[in-house]
């Protein structure tokens, strides 16, 4: 059994307690019967809660328990899947029997016997939130409400949720080999709305991470730090202008603007756009395909971090990978798949929404690394531009390597200096060509701890995102101010 | 392992949850089984690339006590585990604060039948997964063979889903019914000149098998829309007329879906609050939201509260005639529920649409597209609209229009306007109402929008 793995924290009777070896070979072999390569078994069970408090109220209460198993066979390129959330022996063999038929035929293989892999354990919690009282996290939320109320006479809505989730998942494979993890997350988001004379704002705080109750008596992550600052994104945004319309200088700030980086190179270095030869990156290794300032990675193993993984959905230990070193692409995410025809190791990637789901290279925490420059020399080196704060999300094309993504609070820079607060606004790019637009990297790193979430052919994954204050040189910035 | 869905026996679960619920100690309690099977194959380059095929099943449960809420989800059927599964949802009651306006609907509110919307194809349990990579296939190949210039794929995709919904409420409604949807799409890459690669898709979906587009027509289309993207560059910023395509304008509408909520209202999370009977978008623009279009991909028999459905005009000839409300946010708002509540296992019930349809006019698309000069979108990008204030701004595909022609494919543009004054400066609807989804929209044109390009 892997360190991570303590079924003695469960917040509920563990409905996986009875699944072994013994029965994991029975079921890789059935699913193997037909003359398929290789087969996984994904057993996942969740337990989670959520509390929502509206207009000062708790307006209601949920909880959620899902068990299930997911069976994947390959065979070649091909992936044979089919899952069930009843664990009966029937059910399950029927399973792994219909994953089994993408083989139409073939040598028929006997799954290795299984040995159990240590594992990581970057996020450990004393104990799940889920087993701490009800009334305790109420109480959490009633703080971020009265710092969201009393910041400002201005706020006339506020709601305030938190949830929290604890998930397992068992992992056993045909070439032997055994993994389990335990990932817990815990979410806090305030929304506030701000009025005056007919006009209305909203503003978004929050934090998202694996961990317990704990979370929230560390620095910075008071209940009342997002309730205040939700509060002042709307007070402060009612008195936003148009912003302007056309190429210009943007700086983005620490932290949450490493949503530019998931967008603009993440997505495009995910294997399976590689292999399948439809990204803007394939066959790119070793080239530059950025600024020399640029140093990306996407590192899984980021104590607690929302998107960091002891394990992958794939059974494969998280890990630190270098995907643009001073400018020059290293290497891809994989997972079995795209590491096999690249006949290369797995990266850790291969994540996967749930046992519904087939896993698929994904990016974990995806980071542009600091650089020298002082964040203020970088704001004070833009005569006429734009500095991005906060952002709702981003999409790209994987493609031709468009992205756009949006801005929730973000300022005029005039001479030097943040001015006027600017109205929702896009920025839109291409990826490789924002990259080489990079011209000044702060040495003020940060690792935003929002609730990001990603998603990809339908299933959903957390993520981290992070950078320092960087400037662009040109980037496009959809405003409605004509030039 | 095709199971059937048995809306017989989710109605039985249903019922069965009910009475566990009350027996532990809920003044009320509406419970919703949803029971489903999904197959998805996926061709690349001719070969099958996935093969899925599941059933899956789960339960959702609100219960009330004291005026109390308390939502909670299950997949575990065992009569032990459900029984233990209501008591602890009817405890969760306790952390919620006691909201009279929360109780279950009235029983005169309650549907009283249950209309047969022709939802359910019988040939579509038949449907295989041999025929779905036969038909995913037939359209990567019309594709890749349309033109030399397409070089790649993303794949072509085939769907069908079967599902049965039941619903029991204890202010007196218990009923169910089943539906079939299946869907084709898929997705050539063309090589442009500049080294960046160029994507695009074309899809067709349908409750009857019968209702799918050929597999070689959708292949085509694709190619073609994807071709047709060659050669994209940005234009000049500036202050233009745009027509929007019935797939990008379907997307505004789904935006607008959002701001004629009821919940949305009372959040003071719409910049529409207050605005009933009053002009909301052009004369020419009339929406209305219909559940009960036979075989149509939104429709429903009853809401998601066990409410009848209806018809509901939201905005005709401009004006808003009135926000779509579940149960709660018309006692919010002091008005009915419009029969609008949709309803997941997951959680509990809110306002959402059926079949969102903004009427055809009279203008053939082409028409619409005979401009000095302006922009034609295609699809839209991004996350850019701020419900409570109307400001959007997205990314844009699409092509620029010279004295009335399409000059040139257009790409990575943003376009952006108030949402208000977006509705408000339509100038010409389509007759050509694309009904392939839930949300339904023509070609539609705005007198005016900003542009940011180089």
């Amino acid at each position: 059994m892997s360190r991570a793995f303590r079924s003695a924290d469960s917040p509920a009777p563990n409905p996986l307690g009875g699944i072994d070896a013994a029965l994991a070979e029975r079921l890789l072999g059935e699913a193997l019967a037909a003359g398929g390569e290789y087969a996984d078994l994904y057993f996942e069970f969740r337990c989670a809660a959520d509390f929502v408090l509206e207009e000062a109220q708790v307006r209601s209460v949920g909880r959620a328990t899902v068990v299930g198993l997911g069976v994947r066979v390959l065979r070649g390129d091909a992936t044979g899947y089919a899952y069930t959330e009843e664990l009966s022996s029937a059910r399950m063999s029927e399973a792994a029997r219909t994953a089994g038929k993408i083989a139409a035929a073939g040598r028929i293989l006997a799954p290795v016997a299984l040995t159990s892999l240590p594992g990581h354990d970057i996020y450990p919690v004393s104990e799940s939130s889920l087993l701490r009282p009800g009334p305790d996290k109420v109480a959490l939320l009633r703080r971020a409400d009265a710092a969201a109320r009393g910041f400002d006479a201005r706020i006339v809505r506020v709601e305030a949720s938190l949830s929290e989730e604890w998930r397992e998942i068992r992992i056993f494979t045909s070439d032997g080999r055994l993994a389990q993890d335990c990932q817990p997350m815990l979410r806090l988001g305030v929304h506030a709305v701000a009025e005056e004379d007919g006009r209305r704002q909203g503003g978004r705080s929050g934090t998202a991470l694996r961990r317990g109750l704990e979370l929230f008596a560390l620095p910075g992550h008071a209940p009342e730090e997002h309730g205040r600052e939700a509060a002042r994104i709307a007070v402060d945004m009612l008195h936003a202008q148009e912003a302007p319309a056309g190429p210009m200088e943007v700086v983005l700030g620490p932290g949450e603007s490493g949503i530019l980086l998931h967008e603009a190179v993440g997505h495009g270095l995910e294997a399976d756009f590689n292999r399948k030869r439809t990204s803007n990156y394939t066959d790119q290794i070793g080239q530059s395909v950025a600024s020399s300032l640029c140093t990306v990675v996407d590192d899984a193993t980021i104590g607690h971090a929302r998107g960091s993984i002891n394990l992958d959905d794939e059974g494969n230990p998280g890990q630190r990978n270098v995907l643009i070193e001073n400018g020059v692409l290293r290497g891809y995410l994989q997972d079995r798949i795209s590491a096999r025809h690249f006949r290369t190791q797995v990266t850790g990637n291969g994540r996967r929404e749930s046992f519904r789901c087939q896993p698929l290279p994904r990016m974990t925490n995806t980071m542009l690394l600091g650089g020298q420059d002082e964040p203020e020399d970088i704001i004070r080196s833009v005569r006429r531009g734009v500095y991005a704060k906060h952002f709702s999300g981003g999409q790209v094309n994987i493609s031709n390597g468009d992205f756009v993504f949006s801005l929730t609070e973000s300022y005029l820079i005039e001479d030097g200096k943040l001015t006027a607060p600017l109205r929702g606004v896009n920025l839109i790019g291409n990826g490789p060509e924002v990259l080489r637009q990079v011209t000044m990297v702060g040495h003020d790193f940060k690792l935003s701890e929002g609730t990001w979430t990603c998603g990809k052919d339908g299933q959903s994954v957390p993520v981290g995102v992070g950078t320092p204050t960087v400037k662009i040189a040109r980037i496009t910035v959809g405003g409605t101010r004509a030039p | 392992m095709t199971r059937l869905p048995d809306v017989r026996r989710c109605q039985e679960w249903a019922e069965q949850m009910l009475s566990y619920a009350l027996a532990a100690g809920a003044d009320g309690a509406e419970v919703l089984v949803r029971d489903g099977s999904e197959l998805e194959v996926k061709v690349r380059l001719g070969e099958p690339e996935l093969v899925k095929d599941a059933g899956s099943r789960a339960l959702g449960l609100r219960a009330l006590r004291d005026h109390r809420v308390a939502v909670a989800y299950t997949s575990d059927f065992a009569p032990a585990a459900m029984r233990q599964f209501a008591r602890e949802s009817v405890d969760l009651c306790g952390l919620a604060e006691p909201d009279p306006l929360a109780d279950l609907p009235e029983r005169h509110e309650m549907a009283r039948e249950i209309p047969d919307l022709d939802l359910w194809d019988e040939t579509a349990p038949s449907f295989d997964a041999a025929q779905a990579l036969g038909l995913a296939k037939q359209g990567e190949q019309a594709a890749l063979q349309f033109d030399r210039r397409v070089t790649n794929s993303e794949g072509a995709v085939c769907c069908r889903v079967m599902g049965a919904t039941a619903f029991a409420s204890s202010a007196g409604f218990s009923g169910g019914y089943r539906g079939t949807s299946l869907s084709l799409v898929v997705a050539p890459v063309c090589d442009d000149a500049d080294g960046k690669k160029r994507n695009g898709h074309y899809w067709t979906a349908a409750r009857f098998t019968s209702g799918l587009l050929d597999p070689e027509a959708v292949g085509l289309e694709a190619a073609r829309r994807t071709l047709a993207k060659l050669g994209s560059r940005k234009i000049a910023t500036s202050q233009v007329p745009a027509v929007f395509a019935p797939e990008a304008a379907r997307a505004l509408l789904g935006q607008l879906a959002g701001v004629v909520s009821g919940g949305a209202v009372w959040r003071k999370s719409t910049y529409l609050a207050g605005r009933e009977g009053t002009a909301v978008a052009s004369s020419l623009v009339s929406v209305v939201d219909d559940p009960l279009t036979r075989r149509a991909p939104g429709s429903r028999p009853f809401d998601g509260e066990g409410l009848a459905t209806r018809p509901n005009v939201v905005v005709s000839g401009g004006a808003l005639r009135t926000f779509l409300c579940d149960v709660y946010s018309g006692r919010k708002l002091g008005c009915r529920s419009t029969g609008s509540a949709g309803r997941g296992v997951g959680g509990g019930p809110h306002v959402s649409t059926s079949n969102f349809i903004l009427l055809p006019g009279r203008s053939p698309p082409a028409e619409l597209e005979r401009l000095p000069q302006g922009l034609y979108v295609t699809d839209l990008m991004g996350f850019g609209f701020n419900p409570v204030t109307g400001d959007w701004s997205q990314g844009a595909n699409g092509f620029w229009i010279d004295n009335g022609s399409r000059a040139h494919p257009v790409s990575e543009i943003t376009i952006s306007i108030n949402f208000d004054d977006l509705w408000k400066s339509i100038d010409g609807v389509g007759n050509d109402l694309d009904t392939r989804s839930s949300v339904q929209s023509p070609t539609l044109r705005v007198s005016r929008i900003t542009v940011a390009g180089t």
